[in-house]
């Protein structure tokens, strides 16, 4: 659970975020420790996912700051991409790279990233999809997978970074209910294996099978946390309440 | 196409063409149209001296080709660089850009083929093949740097944020990730540009370069017969016809390959 002896694997203080006059992140403070895993549940346009994007440093943050393994990355001058070779982030879009084969999907970044030779690079690759059991789709072109292996590969190849953090942004939003527990199966499969994780999502019951602790977010700002059987069931602020009341309404928890 | 349909599409093709010729052949002005541009003998004498001419259209547009294919892509590049730092870089790009697509390209090939020689500048060629294949390059290089920005830019950004996520720079994004989805999106609109350029090949001749068009004027002048401008005419579309049956096959094999998936 959360440890607090040794270095959080991400630490953010008093970030601030805002599209124009539109304020995103109103001061959010979070640390998760290292193998925690982190569910950020909200309504939509609670800044789940914009909190997601500015830890990869996908968004420029106006203040605070944001630390990973103990290294501060907004830090001016930090290098972004050094910073993002450590955070792998997923997409709920899938986001795959059309134009390139499964296998190549995975590896073009181990490959030009890392310096990773082809063979190493598709060994390695080859070795994550048939854990995944997507061996059999290492040559098709992304178009050809249903949605849920299109994100598996995407979440694949973020892991074939080898990050320290995977950050996952409603990875289920746009799929097919059937195609949905495939997918949340790979989540489940990562959480075991100890990986950090902070992820965004609407999935309640996928949520408190999978997090250690679980945010809500409202307004920008994190209202309430705890450990999912309390903040889940027995929720403080009204807000939550009101939250999860209508989640049940709508029967996603 | 069943084999019925086949026959009568053949027979109701020959029945109409077969008429359209038979029009025009007993039109009332038809003897003296045939002598001026559809003479058999000029036709004859002209045609080999027509297609050895052509090799220098053929040099022109491919060596411009592969200097335009380059210096559009970087143009477009340059003009897709983001941040504040890059803003002359941008300027420029934008303002080359609106110059060369702005002027009118005759212009352009006079102003290098006869204007910059006439400065006699030590170690400026004067040979107006080059300066041809300069112009056409200038001129074709902006109209072509527009077809990549907009290829560039119908890559949703997403593409972009998952290729910098996984930690690739701007540059290997841009390189392996939205260029060779942009270049796949826009081969038809380039080969459109490609066989542009192979007929203004043709303007060359006004600087001085005797290729396909200026043998022809040499043999109408001679002859005082626009036969030899027909050779010409048969030359380009047989020249640009495959190319655009090329352009259509390979788009459909494109579509067929990402919806058939590939096999191994």
């Amino acid at each position: 659970m959360t440890a607090v002896t040794s270095t959080p694997a991400l630490r953010i203080s008093g970030l601030r975020k805002s599209f124009g006059e539109l304020v995103v992140l109103d001061g959010i403070d979070l640390e998760v420790a290292e193998h925690e895993v982190v569910c950020l549940i909200g309504a939509s346009g609670s800044g789940k996912s914009t909190l997601l994007r500015c830890i990869n440093l996908l968004e420029p943050i106006d203040a605070g700051r944001i630390d990973v393994g103990g290294q501060e990355i907004t830090a001016p001058g930090a290098n972004v991409d050094r910073v993002r070779r450590r955070i792998g982030i997923v997409f709920q879009a899938f986001n795959l790279f059309p134009h390139l084969r499964v296998l190549d999907n995975v590896t073009l970044a181990p490959r030009k990233v890392l310096g990773q030779s082809r063979d190493e690079a598709e060994a390695a690759a080859t070795e994550l999809l048939r854990r995944f059991g997507l061996a059999d789709k290492r040559l098709e072109y992304p178009d050809r997978l249903s949605g849920g292996q299109q994100q598996r590969v995407a979440i694949v190849r973020a892991l074939a970074m080898k990050p320290e953090l995977m950050l996952l942004d409603e990875i289920t939003s746009a799929l097919d209910p059937e195609l949905i527990a495939e997918v949340l199966d790979l989540v489940r499969e990562l959480a075991k294996t100890g990986m950090t994780m902070v992820i965004a999502t609407h999935e309640m019951g996928f949520a408190r099978d999978v997090a250690d602790r679980i945010c809500f977010l409202d307004g920008g700002r994190i209202l309430e946390q705890g450990p999912p059987a309390k903040l889940l069931s027995a929720p403080v602020e009204p807000r939550t309440q009101q939250f999860l009341q209508r989640v049940i309404a709508a029967g996603r928890l | 196409m069943g084999r019925r349909a086949g026959w009568i599409a053949f027979a109701s093709t020959l029945a109409t063409f077969g008429l359209l010729g038979w029009l025009v052949v007993n039109a009332p002005n038809w003897p003296s149209v045939q002598q001026s541009f559809f003479r058999g003998d000029e036709f004859e004498s002209a045609l080999p001296a027509v297609i050895w001419a052509f090799r220098v259209n053929v040099q022109l547009f491919l060596i411009a080709e592969v200097l335009i294919l380059g210096l559009g892509l970087g143009i477009a590049v340059l003009r897709s660089l983001p941040g504040a730092v890059f803003f002359p870089v941008r300027l420029l790009a934008i303002g080359y850009v609106d110059v060369f697509r702005a002027l009118p390209g005759v212009l352009v090939i006079f102003f290098l083929g006869l204007g910059v020689p006439s400065l006699r500048l030590p170690g400026v060629p004067s040979d107006p093949f080059f300066w041809g294949v300069m112009a056409l390059t200038l001129i074709y290089s902006a109209y072509v740097s527009e077809v990549y920005r907009a290829g560039i830019e119908s890559i949703h950004p997403s593409q972009e944020a998952a290729a910098r996520s996984l930690g690739l720079t701007r540059a290997q994004s841009m390189r392996y990730v939205i260029l060779p989805q942009a270049v796949r999106r826009v081969i038809p609109p380039l080969l459109n540009d490609f066989i542009g350029l192979q007929k203004d090949t043709v303007l060359v001749s006004f600087i001085g370069v005797v290729e396909i068009f200026r043998t022809a004027q040499i043999r109408q002048a001679a002859h005082f017969n626009f036969t030899p401008y027909l050779a010409v005419a048969l030359v380009f579309l047989l020249l640009t016809l495959p190319l655009t049956r090329v352009t259509d096959w390979l788009l459909a094999r494109d579509r067929a390959r990402s919806s058939a998936g590939a096999r191994p």
